[in-house]
């Protein structure tokens, strides 16, 4: 099954990379799920979580304070000027 | 014992005091450069996802924004100048003076005024001596920046930037700083920040792959309007993170020198004082050979 590339960088540090099945993020314009095969889109996120569901792992959050989000062929590229990682279940 | 031989004695002590104080700031320096240019490294995914974003919306979506045209006369031009906070740093805040006012000349010599920013307590001293005008001055912390001061300078400068020259803004911004090349070669660098020149041949995307069309959420306009200052951000931050890495590399280089320098010097008075001692003896002993002697007769 395809997969997405998921990589998170913050202004100053890089948060986390790797493959997951599905992102989820908060737009200016409402929620976004992200699956495999998604059209390239470019998108301004709001304040919030950030959910990741990775491949070979369980699902976690992260919070970002605004930033923006690029998807092209299954890679993805979540850009915050901060981010938190979360280790929730 | 002769004055001659104090004075040396005063000098090498006052000189070793100094090589240990030389010694002790190069390996300070030394030590924080690898954490500088990790910073460096570190804010760099950064900077590439947003330049490849804003490349991607500038030639996909044909959007004019303010922050991209050129306006049609340039009048006042803003100069951002990035010195270090401290000295003994060799010519590190003296050379990128000297770019700016360089540039500063060249701005004028268009026919154009120019407004001052300064970043450190260097280039506030110098204009301060030379009770020369400046805008706004930010202060502590050139050494490891934060990315808040980088907004804070994106959000002043802006400020300035949307306002019309007769209320004091300005219509273009230069910033100067110094590269971080090698350990060996920082070079003082002039960016113009505003107008932005969005070109994928400056920026360092592989030209292999095409970019995709993307779907801009909510609109190009508005996503442009959110990237366009994140990547002033990165830019403003990465200009003083690579200065903090040169201001350090600088330092670790003159400090190096200076204590190298001490050496020198102590050595040299170490052979003075012992050249006076033994001429000292000499004469002490030539006394009591002739003092003997003259009782002898």
């Amino acid at each position: 099954m395809a997969e997405l590339q998921v990589e998170i960088v913050a202004a100053d540090h890089f948060v986390w990379s790797g493959p997951a099945k599905l992102v989820k993020a908060r737009s200016v314009d409402g929620e976004i799920g992200v699956l495999p095969g998604h059209v390239p889109m470019l998108s301004v996120l709001a304040a919030g979580d950030l959910e990741i569901d990775p491949v070979s792992a369980s699902r976690f959050t992260v919070q970002i304070d605004g930033g923006f989000f690029s998807v092209d062929s299954d890679r993805v590229v979540i850009v915050a000027d901060n981010a938190v990682l979360e280790n929730a279940a | 014992m002769g004055a001659q031989i104090r004075v040396y004695r005063q000098k090498i002590a006052s000189t070793s005091s100094m090589r240990k104080i030389f010694k002790a700031m190069e390996l300070i320096a030394a030590s924080r450069i690898g954490k500088a240019r990790s910073r460096v490294s570190a804010s760099l995914p950064y900077a590439n996802a947003i330049t490849r974003a804003v490349t991607a919306v500038a030639s996909q979506a044909d959007v004019e924004h303010p922050l991209t045209t050129e306006p049609a006369n340039v009048r006042r031009a803003a100069v951002l100048v990035m010195t270090s906070d401290r000295g003994l740093a060799g010519s590190y805040s003296a050379s990128v003076l000297k770019q700016a006012e360089h540039l500063v000349e060249l701005l004028r010599g268009d026919g154009k005024e120019v407004k001052t920013y300064l970043v450190g307590r260097k280039a506030q001293a110098y204009f301060d001596f030379r009770s020369r005008e400046y805008a706004r001055v930010w202060t502590g912390n050139t050494d490891s920046p934060q990315f808040e001061t980088a907004r804070e300078l994106r959000e002043i400068l802006l400020e300035d930037f949307a306002n019309d020259y007769e209320q004091g803004g300005v219509d273009e911004i230069h910033v100067v700083y110094t590269q971080f090349k090698s350990l060996v070669t920082q070079e003082p660098t002039v960016i113009r920040l505003l107008p932005l020149e969005v070109v994928e041949g400056e920026t360092e995307t592989p030209t292999d792959e095409l970019l995709p069309l993307y779907e801009f959420e909510p609109s190009p306009e508005e996503v442009l309007d959110a990237l366009l200052p994140r990547y002033i951000d990165s830019r403003l931050f990465n200009a003083q993170l690579q200065a903090a890495a040169s201001e350090l590399a600088a330092r670790q280089r003159a400090m190096k020198a200076a204590g190298d320098n001490a050496g020198e010097l102590i050595k040299k008075y170490t052979r003075l004082r012992n050249n006076a001692r033994q001429a000292e003896i000499t004469q002490e002993l030539s006394e009591i050979v002739a003092g003997a002697d003259a009782l002898n007769d």
